[in-house]
């Protein structure tokens, strides 16, 4: 036994509220996020026992899964989306929860919207009734998705009984190549150790390449935790850490700052502290990534082939690409830089932020998209959307010939009225592939947002480093 | 909660691997404010057609599969999102248990906080059983020993499973989790006035 801790071993030793007789562990609960559609039966399971939000000023609330993407002003066309972002105002408001509602400009994805207005911070426990909540690990904060019973859990208790995850160390030596993104990093990680690999664990991810991302790109890495079965993945904190949450609206000020810069650094992995599983990649064999297939796992590099299932001993994955490549309408050994698409979507809590925005606009200035494509970007926040019009970004968009559109989850899981037609292809910057994700019988492509903007100029799945 | 201690019925196999919550309960359905009424869209593109007519060959549109309390799945069964629509549907359906090698994590918890048994047996096992489900077998579940009994060409078979104790516990008490928490209430108050202390810029900063 060694006293070094990892930062998540510090962060899990430092909100233990009560261990329980029967082995499982109350932990405290730092912020909450909440959305339209997780929470409703959270608040009114409160109502029906008659309890109260616990720390309303530690919740922040969004709605980001149903709200339009364009024509806001006339409001939600959909009644069931109506009534769902409807009832979260009126629940933040009933219980003083503060709400961002779509006409501000700080409204967005709930995931953008924390690290944007410094709500997230390094060292904190923070969840959501949303999976990809372990966006948030980026900061060195513990952050997880859960269910509605949770939400109401943590509503009226600001603490979850949970049982501890084991350590999973992902380091990706030395430094990636140019044109390779944090997104390529992720799905090269998901490649390696597949949707259930992280089950049980927490990661963290270390090494050269990680240290090098921008915190944008951090939170790439992280958010596809889920997807590996991680509940949560973290990234120690450092400089650039500080220097991002620095003035942010709810970051902590003057000298608090100071005094929480010192605490956050104290959080970092101890040298020498264990790991119940270390996985290793090597940055510089990553190249431009994508997904042929209907799960998170099933990633190729842009010069790769679509799998034949011939090749497959595994009587169940052979069953598994069989399956995926009728739904894609793939044939098996197909180069997969040959695959035309008919949508391009630009966008979500994965690649939706103002750097992802700027790798677009520098693929799409002076292009054209193609005539067979129709391609969309979609801001992760009010705050990226203003940004990107200040930068001029919307106007080498538009110029180009995408749609630009407003904030909002929009088709990465197509609750509100952006999705796929049944059979339709779509290169997508987006977390997930599964079947009917994007739209009932639409076909996910997974990459990076410069490989999505390749695609949308070309009408095929290309290596945005040959344009 | 509805408390869980033994079940008997008939199970439905379902052998996918990696089902992921999408298709056990596509994003249309989660616009509602209510738990209930989800059982009628479970497996939603699996069971019906673009034109909303079943489809035959999906087990859960076979006669001798109705009323089935029981899912007998693949392994990873539940990735993807952590929306509790997912249990609430497979329930509402009148699934209570489901046997499958392993779950993703996030549904495997919220199966706990809606009265679902998810039991975890090795992946031969699983296949065995799905082929004596295609026999309309009446399996009995009971939880309190641990057990699935059942009877196949007239020999009573017994499989045991494992399954963490304070889960177990959960299940047979029907525990409401909240107010076990708030039995607790004054280490929650001993916890914040420590935190504030130590990282005080922690409290305020309202937006």
């Amino acid at each position: 036994m060694t006293n070094k801790k990892t930062i998540y071993d510090k962060i899990w030793d430092s909100h233990i509220v009560s261990a329980n007789e029967d082995g499982t562990t109350i932990i405290y609960i730092d912020r909450h996020l909440v959305h339209e559609v997780t929470s409703p039966q959270a608040f009114e399971g409160l109502r029906l026992s008659g309890r109260k939000v616990r720390r309303p000023e530690s919740t922040l609330a969004t709605a980001d899964h149903n709200v339009p993407t364009k024509d806001r002003e006339k409001g939600i066309a959909d009644p069931d989306s109506k009534l769902q972002v409807e009832t979260l105002e009126k629940n933040a408001k009933e219980n003083d929860i503060t709400y961002l509602p779509m006409s501000d400009k700080r409204q967005g994805i709930v995931h953008i919207v924390g690290p944007e207005q410094g709500f997230t911070q390094p060292g904190m426990t923070i969840v959501c009734g949303d999976s990809h909540t372990s966006t948030h690990g980026a900061f060195g904060a513990l952050a997880w998705g859960i269910g509605t019973s949770e939400v109401e859990h943590t509503l009226a208790t600001q603490t979850l009984i949970q049982t501890k995850a084991k350590n999973m160390c992902i380091k990706i030596l030395g430094n990636v190549i140019p044109g390779v993104t944090a997104k390529d990093i992720v799905l090269a990680i998901i490649k390696k150790i597949g949707t259930a690999g992280g089950t049980g664990y927490v990661i963290e991810y270390t090494g050269e390449a990680i240290r090098n991302l921008s915190i944008e790109g951090r939170m790439t890495v992280c958010n596809m935790s889920i997807e590996a079965g991680a509940r949560a993945g973290l990234i120690s904190p450092d400089e650039k850490t500080f220097e991002y949450l620095k003035g942010r609206p709810m970051a902590p000020a003057e000298k608090d700052f100071d005094a929480a810069v010192k605490y956050w650094k104290s959080l970092a992995t101890d040298d020498g502290a264990d790991y119940d599983e270390t996985v290793e990649i090597d940055a510089g064999e990553i190249i431009p990534q994508i997904t042929w297939g209907t799960s998170p796992e099933d990633v190729v590099s842009i010069d790769g082939f679509v799998p034949d299932p011939k090749n497959e001993t595994n009587p169940d994955k052979k069953k598994s690409i069989e399956r995926s490549l009728d739904y894609m309408g793939l044939k098996a050994n197909t180069p997969v830089n040959q695959i035309k698409v008919d949508k391009v979507f630009i966008g979500s809590c994965t690649n939706g932020r103002i750097e992802d925005l700027r790798a677009v606009a520098v693929i799409a200035k002076g292009r054209k998209v193609a005539d067979t494509v129709h391609a969309m970007i979609v801001p992760g926040s009010g705050l990226v959307k203003e940004q990107a019009e200040k930068e001029g970004l919307d106007k080498i968009f538009i110029e180009a010939g995408f749609d630009w559109r407003d904030p909002g989850c929009s088709m990465c899981l197509a609750m509100n009225a952006d999705k796929l037609k049944p059979q339709e292809r779509c290169a997508s910057t987006s977390n997930r592939n599964f079947e009917g994700r994007q739209g009932r019988g639409g076909r996910t492509h997974l990459m990076s947002p410069q490989m999505a903007a390749a695609a949308a100029i070309t009408g095929t799945l290309t290596d945005f480093r040959d344009l | 909660m509805e408390k869980f201690n033994k079940l008997n019925g008939h199970a439905i196999p379902l052998p996918i691997m990696n089902v992921d919550t999408d298709m056990i309960i596509p994003k249309q359905f989660l616009k509602t404010i209510k738990r209930t009424g989800l059982g009628q869209f479970l497996f939603f593109e699996l069971r019906y057609d673009q034109n909303d007519k079943e489809i035959s060959s999906f087990a859960l549109n076979q006669d001798q599969y109705k009323g089935a309390s029981i899912l007998i799945a693949g392994k990873n069964f539940g990735c993807g999102s952590s929306r509790e629509h997912a249990p609430w549907s497979i329930s509402d359906y009148g699934i209570k248990c489901i046997i499958a090698p392993s779950y993703a994590d996030i549904f495997y918890n919220n199966c706990f906080k809606n009265g679902i048994l998810p039991i975890i047996l090795d992946e031969k096992i699983v296949t065995k059983l799905q082929e004596a489900s295609e026999n309309t077998l009446n399996f009995s579940i009971d939880l309190e020993k641990q057990t699935i009994s059942f009877v196949e060409n007239n020999e009573q078979k017994e499989i045991s499973f494992d399954i963490d104790a304070a889960k177990k516990n959960c299940l047979l008490e029907g525990l409401d989790d909240i107010a076990l928490t708030l039995n607790k209430v004054s280490a929650i108050n001993d916890f914040e006035d420590g935190q504030e202390k130590h990282t005080p810029w922690l409290y305020g900063n309202k937006i």
